[in-house]
């Protein structure tokens, strides 16, 4: 059991969830965040002050699967982010799991992923 | 046939009133009651101003401020009001006096009997009437202040200073050229106020600014500049729209009767001007910072709406529109030079209400005849010196005996709870991390 989290451009939320979607990936948690990469700082402009924005938003992706699924995930989403080559397409964090529990029955391990 | 239209009119307006008992029926009556009816109108306009200020400034500022801002919008309007019962409408309008300071007693009381009806002002309003509508201009100049000094100033410190402002200096200011007083002896004019209720509620605004210093955070250690942005674009344009469509009442009900020339003159010139104040502002922050502003042209309409208001009704509707234009480049300059001069301005108070307020009273002498551009420059002056003076005497005597500013916790951490222990957005998340 894998724990991937992903960190990823906010327009590319949709593409991404496509992709899962056809890997047969289904359950994922999706939150809003700011982080800091290496891209450009944005300018925005403000009665007429400017002013850069380093902490930009992104899209943090929390998806747990069991083993054999991980490369489908991480496919799924390197195929929509890495396209243009730009900075600033994000990262992957896999991560062990200890132990996972389905609330509603209680069962445990790779059939409560599932 | 004409009397029965004339008839049928009377009838339906006179509808409740006294002076118009069928048996005293004429079209003097007639004319007063609508002219009447017109004065009433306007004043509900001037009124939902207040909502317009009260939309633009919290739109403008952070949402952690908003209900410290919405508190002073509100209690503003009632302190006005009753101030304005109470002396403001008897030292602005003392009756016979020596031109520079007058009182005809404390209240309101309207003269018995006609005297307070169709003759109080050759047949255009009534006593009461009069009050009314002078009364919500009166709450107009406290307003302007409050959206300079926002998101840091105490609110105690505030309300006192408003009280004091709008219930004296206000209607001095107002008693010499409305009252007849000296500047209007003078041959110094102002149609609506661009002098006597916009700059005069603008150099109160200059003087707080420039007291309290800027927020925390606007400027940085090498003196770079960081904007604080405006929580609520929809609300302050609502506000934008609202204000506009008050200001009808504002210069229309100036005309002091519902003579139809008159008026739709006025509804003509202010609109020309407004619209091209957005212009004005458009092209000049456009070309200033690249990208055009949504908060510039906002300030923009106002702009040029502030500007027309000193010559509404005797500006030809071409010279209107040139005032108008003006007054939205000049709003835009005048907002980035404030920045500069570190005197913050959170929702551009200063520059639309007192510097295009000094612009459209100038604008009178250089179009049109009433006036020469000398006489309207000794008026600016004249007024700008008293309220710059009075201003800072009574915001320095708040700040020695209260202080002017809030604690620098409090403003890091919002004037909402600092103030009024209360949230303006309870149960939304706002995401205020930097």
């Amino acid at each position: 059991m894998k724990l991937i989290i992903a960190v990823i451009q906010p327009e590319e939320l949709p593409a991404i969830k496509e992709e899962l979607l056809k890997r047969e990936i289904y359950k994922f948690t999706v939150s809003n965040a700011k982080g800091q990469g290496k891209e450009i700082p944005v300018q925005e402009v403000y009665r007429g002050i400017s002013y850069e924005i380093s902490l930009l938003k992104k899209v943090r992706l929390e998806i747990a699967v069991n083993n054999k699924y991980v490369d489908a995930v991480i496919e799924a989403i390197t195929t929509v982010a890495k396209k243009d080559g730009d900075k600033g397409r994000g990262k992957i964090f896999i991560l062990p799991i200890e132990e996972c529990i389905r609330i509603r029955t209680g069962e445990t391990g790779s059939d409560a992923i599932g | 046939m004409n009397n029965k239209i004339i008839f049928s009119i009377a009838f339906f307006l006179s509808m409740g009133s006294i002076a118009l008992a069928n048996e005293d029926l004429t079209s003097a009556h007639v004319l007063f009651t609508v002219n009447n009816i017109w004065i009433l109108v306007s004043a509900f306009l001037v009124f939902i101003m207040h909502l317009g200020f009260a939309a633009l400034e919290s739109g403008l500022t952070q949402a952690k401020n908003t209900v410290n801002i919405l508190f002073k919008n509100v209690s503003i309007v009632a302190i006005g009001i009753l101030t304005y019962a109470l002396c403001g409408f008897n030292i602005m309008y003392p009756g016979e006096f020596n031109g520079f300071l007058g009182f005809s007693g404390w209240g309101i009381a309207s003269p018995p009997g006609n005297a307070g009806l169709i003759d109080y002002a050759n047949g255009a309003y009534t006593y009461f009437t009069d009050f009314i509508f002078q009364a919500m201009f009166a709450a107009t100049a406290a307003t302007i202040v409050s959206g300079a000094v926002a998101e840091r100033i105490k609110l105690s410190s505030f309300l006192i200073f408003s009280t004091l402002y709008v219930a004296f200096i206000y209607p001095v200011t107002g008693s010499w050229k409305w009252g007849g007083g000296w500047l209007d002896q003078m041959g110094f004019y102002d149609f609506a106020g661009s002098t006597l209720v916009h700059s005069v509620g603008g150099w109160a605004a200059l003087v707080g600014a420039y007291l309290l210093g800027p927020r925390l955070g606007k400027y940085g250690k090498n003196g770079y500049m960081k904007p604080i942005l405006g929580h609520n674009m929809p609300l302050a344009s609502i506000g934008v729209f609202l204000l506009w469509f008050g200001w009808y009442g504002f210069n229309g009900g100036s005309v002091l009767s519902a003579d139809p020339g008159s008026i739709s003159l006025v509804f003509v010139t202010t609109t020309l001007s407004a619209a091209a104040g957005v212009i004005g502002a458009m092209i000049t922050s456009w070309f200033m910072s690249k990208k055009p502003d949504l908060s510039m042209i906002l300030n923009g309409s106002l702009a040029g709406l502030v500007g027309i208001t000193a010559g509404a009704d005797v500006i030809s509707p071409i010279s209107s529109v040139i005032v108008g234009f003006v007054s939205g480049i000049i709003v835009v300059l005048s907002v980035i030079q404030l920045d500069k001069l570190k005197i913050d301005d959170p929702v551009g108070a200063i520059s639309v209400h007192l510097v295009c307020g000094i612009w459209g009273t100038l604008a009178v002498g250089l179009f049109t005849e009433v006036s020469t551009v000398m006489i309207q420059c000794k008026g600016i002056i004249i007024c700008g010196i008293f309220c710059f003076i009075s201003a800072t005497i009574i915001f320095l005597s708040i700040k020695g005996m209260l202080g002017l500013r809030v604690s620098e916790e409090e403003e890091i951490l919002g004037l909402d709870i600092g103030e009024h222990d209360m949230e303006s957005y309870a149960g939304f998340q706002i995401f205020t991390v930097e």
